[in-house]
């Protein structure tokens, strides 16, 4: 519980629901005839709408990017970091934009909403959804807010492939893109990764194909090993052996299987606080979305055709530890952008906290990320 | 905006409209200028963070690259000028950089800092110790000046790579040139500015 609010934080914030009746065609040929997208925003939307900027958000994230939603809460939203009066994103000079995406769990459409045809939660039956089919309900959302283009497009991994592609789809609604700790698709390793965890989810005897809120259960074990997995691949080696070394929460070794060390500990604590707060079809979707996302396989795999569209300038971030979207992943995207002539910086920041170091305020990300949104502000007039 | 001389002179070489590749570009002053008065387009290459910062604080496009690290990641052919302000010394190679530059870049602007200005070669000559200047401020242990060079080496590369030099400029350390430096440049040049093509 914050004891107050901090001078730099955007306060209290109030979620709102945008609700659509316009049927949305997917990707993979199914339609939805009606959704919502839960919503936040934070600073103030200018006369002529050119301030407004749009956060995407990653695997497990959700609208809820900053501030505080009681005085009860015991923390900010996930970018909380970044977004605020006199941050990175600063609150005073633009007006931010952070949904739950399309088969979210936190309140948008998902597989936890009623299917208005059976009257039972989607579970499975909600359509697998793919990032083109995020930014197109994205760009839904900012016709119902009234914005024809974004000063800025920003996300990061599974957040700053939406934002790459902005620039693909809607090239002309947006003046920047930002593109942090992101790949232009998933290497094998990563899809592998991900199978372990759906396979995980799936083989709990809880799942029920999906179904498994029609049974009153949740696949909890399931879900719990999931996150566990994934949460290690977020950090690096360094930043494991800092926070937790071989340290015992035990008092000696015990010579059985249950956690003893306390990276075990921690490991379970997160999944254990993951798998009662997110749901598991979510996951599996989220999941699979980052499996598929590939723009360049339609312009015959050549990424600097695909990127050609696009009409943004680029900032692309990445950190030095991060296995799971490494480095040279971002340089991939540059790469591309160089050679299709786009206007694009990079930075790859010295960091020692893995994949989750975009989340992290670190000094270094933080000004070159900083001094990149000043200048989209001064070319904006804002 | 008033250009550092060394960069003034350079810009002086670039075409407007042209495509440009600054190789170390420090905080993007040669690029930034090229952009306002020479509707040039270009990236520029650095490692330094806070220059990284600079740079796009000037909106310049800039990319955190290792010189060292070569110019694969750029086509044959893809920039018209590509510039080299005083890192030539600083690269693990900068004969195989050299040519990296001629490949990306349809002509290369290079400037260095001259080992054999009479200062250094009195310096070496009366102390036996490695020079040490305001262009050369560093210990010899701990210089990134690992590949020093004079004109004459300069130049004695250039035809054995078959490269034209197109211009050459001599300069003092305040970049500033002078009658009797164009008369014996090896001696009394501090820094040299070389355009060279293939």
């Amino acid at each position: 519980m914050p004891q107050q609010i901090p001078a730099d934080s955007v306060g209290i914030v109030t979620p709102q629901v945008a609700r659509f009746d316009e049927p949305l065609l997917l990707r993979c040929g199914k339609t939805l005839d009606q959704y919502e997208l839960v919503y936040e925003t934070y600073g103030q939307l200018n006369a002529d709408k050119s301030n407004a900027v749009l956060i995407c958000h990653a695997l497990s994230g959700d609208h809820h990017a900053a501030g505080y939603h009681s005085m009860e809460d015991k923390k900010p939203g996930w970018w909380d970091a970044c977004i605020g009066p006199g941050k990175v994103i600063d609150t005073n000079q633009f007006f931010v934009v952070c949904l739950n995406n399309l088969g979210g769990c936190a309140g948008s459409t998902g597989p936890v909403s009623i299917n208005p045809e059976t009257g039972k939660a989607y579970g499975s039956d909600f359509p697998v959804v793919r990032v083109w089919d995020w930014v197109n309900s994205q760009a839904r959302l900012a016709d119902y807010l009234g914005i024809e283009t974004f000063a800025a497009v920003i996300g990061g991994s599974l957040g700053g492939m939406q934002a790459l592609r902005w620039s693909i789809q809607f090239p002309e609604r947006l003046k920047n893109c930002v593109v942090i700790a992101s790949a232009p698709k998933l290497s094998a390793q990563n899809i592998a990764f991900n199978e372990v965890a759906r396979s995980a989810i799936m083989k709990d005897p809880d799942f029920h194909d999906g179904y498994y809120l029609h049974h009153g259960v949740i696949p909890k074990s399931g879900l719990m090993q999931a996150r566990m997995l994934a949460h290690l691949t977020y950090l690096s080696d360094d930043a494991m052996g800092e926070k937790f070394g071989r340290e015992l929460k035990t008092d000696g070794i015990q010579y059985g299987f249950n956690p003893e060390f306390e990276v075990e500990s921690y490991l379970h604590y997160q999944g254990e606080k993951f798998s009662t707060s997110f749901d598991a079809n979510t996951y599996l979707l989220m999941t699979r979305a980052l499996d598929y996302f590939d723009p360049a396989q339609y312009t015959d795999n050549d990424l600097s055709q695909c990127l050609s569209t696009a009409q943004c300038k680029f900032l692309v971030m990445s950190f030095t530890t991060d296995w799971r979207f490494s480095p040279e992943r971002s340089e991939e995207i540059v790469d591309a952008l160089v050679d299709a002539d786009k206007d694009v910086s990079y930075a790859r920041i010295e960091s020692e906290k893995g994949h989750d170091a975009f989340l992290i305020p670190i000094p270094r990300y933080l000004a070159t990320f900083g001094a990149y949104m000043k200048r989209v502000a001064k070319e904006l007039a804002l | 905006m008033t250009l550092r001389s060394d960069l003034n002179i350079i810009q002086g070489w670039i075409s407007p409209e042209s495509q440009v590749l600054d190789l170390g570009c420090g905080q993007g002053e040669l690029l930034a200028f090229l952009q306002q008065h020479k509707s040039c387009r270009g990236y520029g290459l650095e490692i330094n963070p806070d220059s990284i910062v600079s740079c796009i604080e000037k909106g310049v496009n800039v990319i955190e690259h290792d010189l060292n690290d070569g110019l694969a990641d750029f086509k044959d052919q893809s920039v018209d000028t590509v510039v080299m302000t005083q890192a030539l010394q600083a690269v693990r190679r900068p004969d195989v950089l050299l040519e990296d530059m001629l490949r990306v870049g349809n002509e290369a602007i290079i400037t260095f800092p001259n080992f054999g200005y009479w200062r250094t070669r009195w310096y070496l000559l009366g102390k036996g110790k490695m020079p040490m200047s305001k262009t050369l401020p560093y210990n010899w242990y701990d210089t990134p000046n690992i590949h020093m060079c004079t004109f004459a080496d300069f130049e004695a590369l250039c035809r054995e790579k078959g490269l034209t030099i197109l211009n050459r400029t001599v300069v003092d350390s305040n970049h500033q040139e002078h009658w009797s430096i164009k008369r014996w440049p090896n001696l009394l040049g501090e820094i040299a500015i070389y355009r060279v093509s293939r």
